[in-house]
This record gives C-alpha cells, sequence and structure tokens, in this order.
C-alpha cells in the first residue's frame, strides 16, 4: 500500500474540518473491508484517511416507536444483524446483513461503507431502498437528507460531496400488516457477491385483502442499486395474486438494465429479476399476513 | 505524515509500537512483535489466514491498519496455550487429523474459538457458517468441523 496521512478524529466536527482543509484524496476509513482492499488492488491512491473509528456517534441503533429506526453509518453488519429489532421489524435489513461477506467481514464492515462505496450489488442497498430509508448527511455547512434511493449516481459513486460525511440511516416504523425480505443469488452461500439482489417491502390495508403499499430494490442490474416504480404502481391498490405478481416481475426484469461479467450474462440475470422478484413478492406478502 | 505510536494489548502482554500509518495489524504482529501464527495469505480480507481476535471479535487484519487496532486487546494463536497446555481445540485439531500444511489452522482455531466464546454448542451448520471465511487449500474441511464439533460436545 502506498503512504498517506492519517487522522483518527475524535468528533464529527474535527473530522469534517479535515475534510475541508485536506480536500481532494481526502477518503474516510470506516470498517476497511472495501477500500483497504481498493487501494491494494485496484490502484486507489489516497492521499489522506480520515479515521471513523473513534466517532462513538457513528455507531448507535436506536429504535423509537415514534420516529423508527436510526442507524449508525459506522455501526458493523454483526451488530446490525444482532439487534432484535432490527431482527423482527426490519427483516431485510437483517437479512443482507446477515449474507454479507463472512464473520470477520460483517464484524469490521459498516452499513455506511457498504452504501457509500456504491457498489451497484452492495447487499444492503436493496432491503434499505424498500424500507424507504434515509440518508443523514453531515458537513461543515449543516446536514441534510436524502432518500437512500437517491444517493447513487454511478458504480462506485454517490451524490455525496467531497466535505460530507454520511452519519446515519433512518427507517420508517414499519406499519402494522407489513412484511420485507432480501435474497440474492450467489453461487456459493458464503464469501460471495451478488449475482442479483432483490428487496422487497409490502404492505397490506387492515382488511388483508389490498396491497397498500410496496417498495421493490434492485440491485447489481443496473449501474447503481434501483428502485423498480414501475413494478410498485402495478401492484398497489390491488388484491395480491400469483398473476398479478408474475406481471410485476416483468415490470422489474424492464427496469432492470443489466450487464454480461465474470459472475452472470445480461439474459441471466434479467431471469433472476423475473424468478426472485415473484419470490421475493410471495415471501414479502407471506410475512405482512403473518405480522 | 512521520510515524505513529500505538498500543497493543496482545495475549495479555502489552506492547508500544512505532509504526508508519499504512502498515497493518498483521503487518505489526508479524514482523514488529515477532508472532507469525497469524499468516498472510490473500491480503483481501478472503482466505482468512490472518485472522485474530480483536476486542472479543474475529476479524481478518490484514484489512485492519495498525493505528485502528490502537489500544484493543487482541488474541492470537500464540496465545492460546496455557502453561504449557494446549487449548482444548488445539489439541481437537491434532487428534481429528485436521492439520495438513497448517498455513490456515491458527486462523481456524481462532475462529473455532471465536465461535465457542459466544456459542458453546454450535449445530454442524453454526460451525461452517463460522469457518466460512477461512479458507483451507488442503481442503480437510470435514476434519476441522468434526475438531470444532468435539471440543463442543466436551462437557
Amino acid at each position: 500500500m502506498r503512504r498517506f496521512d492519517y487522522y483518527a478524529p475524535g468528533s464529527l466536527s474535527e473530522a469534517l474540518s479535515i475534510l475541508q482543509e485536506r480536500g481532494n484524496g481526502c477518503r474516510l476509513l470506516a470498517g476497511g473491508t472495501d477500500l483497504l482492499v481498493q487501494m491494494r488492488e485496484a490502484g486507489l491512491h489516497a492521499s489522506c484517511l480520515v479515521s471513523l473509528r473513534r466517532l462513538a456517534e457513528l455507531r448507535s441503533i436506536d429504535f423509537d416507536e415514534g420516529t423508527g429506526l436510526r442507524i449508525g453509518a459506522g455501526t458493523d453488519m454483526a451488530t446490525i444483524e444482532a439487534h432484535p429489532v432490527v431482527h423482527e421489524r426490519y427483516r431485510a435489513l437483517f437479512e443482507a446483513a446477515s449474507l454479507i461477506g463472512s464473520v470477520q467481514t460483517r464484524n469490521m464492515a459498516t452499513i455506511g461503507g457498504n452504501i457509500c462505496n456504491a457498489a451497484p450489488s452492495a447487499d444492503s442497498a436493496p432491503p434499505l431502498i424498500a424500507l424507504d430509508a434515509v440518508a443523514e448527511i453531515e458537513s461543515p455547512g449543516g446536514r441534510r437528507e436524502l432518500a437512500v434511493g437517491d444517493l447513487f449516481t454511478g458504480p462506485g459513486a454517490t451524490a455525496l460531496g467531497p466535505n460530507e460525511i454520511l452519519v446515519a440511516l433512518r427507517l420508517p416504523v414499519p406499519p402494522p400488516h407489513a412484511g420485507s425480505v432480501y435474497q440474492r443469488h450467489t453461487p456459493r452461500q458464503e464469501m460471495d457477491i451478488a449475482v442479483v439482489g432483490v428487496g422487497v417491502a409490502l404492505t397490506l390495508r387492515p382488511d388483508g385483502q389490498i396491497i397498500q403499499e410496496v417498495r421493490v430494490g434492485l440491485g447489481a442490474v443496473a449501474p447503481t442499486p434501483i428502485r423498480a416504480r414501475e413494478a410498485e404502481d402495478a401492484l398497489r391498490g390491488q388484491s395480491p395474486s400469483e398473476e398479478l405478481f408474475a406481471r410485476a416481475a416483468e415490470l422489474a426484469v424492464a427496469a432492470s438494465r443489466p450487464i454480461s461479467d465474470v459472475r452472470g450474462s445480461a439474459a441471466f440475470r434479467q431471469e433472476l429479476v423475473r424468478v426472485m422478484t415473484r419470490r421475493c413478492l410471495g415471501i414479502a406478502l407471506e410475512r405482512a399476513r403473518a405480522s | 505524515m512521520s510515524s505513529v505510536s500505538i498500543t497493543l494489548r496482545v495475549n495479555g502482554r502489552s506492547y508500544e509500537v512505532q509504526t508508519e500509518p499504512h502498515r497493518t495489524l498483521l503487518d505489526v504482529v508479524r514482523e514488529d512483535l515477532r508472532l507469525t501464527g497469524a499468516k498472510e495469505g490473500c491480503s483481501t480480507g478472503e482466505c482468512g489466514a490472518c485472522s485474530m481476535i480483536v476486542n472479543g471479535r474475529l476479524i481478518t487484519s490484514c484489512l485492519m491498519l495498525a493505528p485502528e487496532a490502537n489500544g484493543a486487546d487482541i488474541v492470537t494463536i500464540e496465545g492460546l496455550a496455557q502453561d504449557g497446555q494446549l487449548h482444548p481445540l488445539q489439541q481437537a485439531f491434532i487428534d481429528h487429523g485436521a492439520v495438513q500444511c497448517g498455513f490456515c489452522i491458527p486462523a481456524m482455531i481462532l475462529a473455532g474459538k471465536a465461535l465457542l466464546d459466544v456459542n458453546p454448542h454450535p449445530t454442524e451448520a453454526e460451525i461452517r457458517r463460522a469457518i466460512a471465511g477461512n479458507l483451507c487449500r488442503c481442503t480437510g474441511y470435514a476434519k476441522i468441523v468434526e475438531a470444532i464439533a468435539a471440543v463442543a460436545e466436551a462437557p
């Protein structure tokens, strides 16, 4: 690894002022499981690393029945996976956190890092999109918020400015009769990267007969994680059925723009979107009925 | 930027180390502390041969910059045997023929220990998941799983 200057600020404001002083070439270091690999293998050169390790304020998970779940961006995947509220009420996020990498990866990798590295295949992205997560972003000028789905601008690129830090992700309280799921296709169960990932959150009306709200997030099928809005529109206000889910799955396929690469061809990925969207809608429906 | 001063507690012993910040915890433990049980395999967190237990959690030390471990409590394979007695996992690996070339074994044993520390009676599936981040290229996985399971079953 090439040399760099290293800072471990003790507060968010200190971290922000280092970013401002050092300008471009500065990278934030969270778990390191993506960044250090990029610096070693992919020729990324950072002249300066700002470690977030000492910022305890980035590592909290708080749940409130009124405001919902707030996850500090520096929270590692193992902590998210082990959180009882995430397990019970934000099932898609639990499933993503428990799939990522290995035990070692999950002990190090953070949810903020997974989002900010902005891999199209990032496992936390489809569930966060499906669960309507909002990113809290801090800069020397103050705090702004952005829907997680609007954060991604390209492979490895986000809407974050050079002086901004993603501090937390906020997820609303799931309404009654809601269920969510994340599934990915990988040749191996562990230590693999999604060929396709699908996250679905579905809410039924109180009578349990009609889909009141639904969100579908897709990973690894476009330059960024995406939302399948046409599929959602086709589902909303309808009575769930196999035919309806099959039609929504076709619309999800139409929304995807996959590439062919070492993990799978574009045609294979589209077939996976078809099968997995249908399957995930069915699982989210079952969970919504059971909740 | 010049070197930084860090404190590490490794296997119960405290060390003060001066290091350049681009060196990893693995570099410092192997080269400066001369504890060479942890191995450098892939350098990208995939093979798990560099695994250590840092503040109670299994991590890949090739992806942790040394200053990120400042103040941490670290366990490496060298810390397992006590008073000349092998740790039960070390003995079980020998008894079950789980060691072939040996390169992956220090980390494999630590992965087993990290599991048993929080889940003393894991299922076979839980054992397999716990060592999923540790590659053995001799492919002796069955005996490794058996060795960990034997310790888990011991009273």
